[in-house]
């Protein structure tokens, strides 16, 4: 739908129920990949729910102490335990690369294909430089005896929620670096600006491609605002 | 999307929102961080954890993933099933209070 026709629709709050009832497609002038990342992102949403319910659960009905989470993920620096030292790096990394990554889409639909290209590039470091911190994080839990099923600090619970919510969210985060690196090379190879076709959809490629994978990538920073809320800071 | 769409620069926002709404995570990031630094306690603690954490969600959603400029009909189907989150989370934590009652009496007074 370009432009002109969307303008005629009803907006705001009236445009709701003529949207959906128009019998047409429900998303008005919204890319229809769009669409469907924003759908995968609620049913991914519902599934870290689901995790981050269970880890409330868990952790609000053991009668046993759960482990002191500043004090389980302090980093000594010069002998001195700072608390939560290495968390609050990793928030700032990843708060940086989504930083880059909505410029890079930015800059995507101005069609200023370098800039789009190192913008996208940073995001994939950043997100490595998060996964290379979490794999410290992990390794370094892992030698002070931190199991699923048990660990030195208290609650037996800690470990598997520990292991199995922050495993889930770096393994979005990989998958998105991964993404990342290939986009990067799409954008720089000037797939979007000739709309060359795509390898597997056969489609032309567009920057809204660009704009699709940031949301993607917000969504892992997203979801990190609230696993640094609930689980390290809480 | 026609010809004409393609070829004109699609309309993008100020650099100037984006390094705005970049700068106020930092803050905010920083202000959760400070919450565990001055080692807050109890519901001080809960309530501060809450509103930076909220505060940073709603900036992300509203202006890097652009929910703030988009239609009305994708906000409302996006942003109602959370209220079936809210729901789940009501009935683990009364869940979770028996839970944790039975186990006061079965393994600690029981045993």
């Amino acid at each position: 739908m370009d432009n002109s026709a969307l303008g005629k629709l009803p907006k705001g709050w009236k445009g709701v129920p003529n949207d959906l009832g128009s019998d047409q497609t429900a998303f008005k002038g919204v890319n229809w990949g769009k669409a469907m990342m924003w759908i995968f992102l609620l049913s991914d949403t519902f599934i870290f729910s689901c995790f981050l319910i269970s880890y409330m659960k868990g952790r609000s009905s053991t009668v046993v102490d759960w482990p002191n989470p500043s004090e389980v993920f302090a980093l000594h620096v010069g002998g001195v335990p700072v608390p939560l030292l290495l968390i609050a790096i990793m928030t700032f990394v990843l708060i940086t690369s989504s930083g880059t990554m909505a410029l890079a889409v930015k800059y995507g639909y101005e069609r200023n294909r370098k800039m789009c290209g190192y913008l996208i590039l940073a995001t994939a470091f950043g997100g490595l430089t998060f996964v290379g911190m979490q794999a410290f994080e992990w390794t370094k839990l892992i030698h002070e005896g931190v199991r699923p099923w048990e660990n030195p600090f208290g609650a037996k619970q800690f470990g598997s929620f520990f292991f199995m919510i922050t495993g889930f969210h770096g393994t979005h985060v990989s998958i998105g670096v991964i993404f990342l690196f290939i986009f990067a090379r799409k954008v720089f190879r000037g797939d979007f600006d000739t709309g060359k076709r795509g390898y597997f959809t056969s489609m032309k490629s567009d920057y809204v491609a660009i704009e699709i994978l940031g949301l993607y990538w917000h969504f892992v920073d997203l979801v990190w605002v609230f696993i640094f809320a609930f689980f390290y800071l809480w | 999307m026609n010809e004409q769409t393609k070829k004109a620069p699609a309309t993008t926002h100020k650099l100037g929102i984006y390094l705005w709404i970049w700068g106020l995570l930092f803050v905010l990031s920083f202000c959760s961080y400070l919450v565990d630094w001055f080692a807050f306690q109890g519901l001080l603690r809960w309530t501060l954890i809450l509103i930076f954490m909220f505060l940073k969600a709603g900036l992300i959603m509203a202006f890097f993933m652009h929910l703030f400029w988009e239609r009305y009909t994708l906000v409302n189907v996006l942003l109602w099933p959370m209220t079936a989150i809210a729901c789940f989370i009501g009935l683990m934590v009364a869940e979770a209070k028996y839970t944790v009652f039975t186990r006061f009496v079965y393994f600690v007074l029981g045993s």
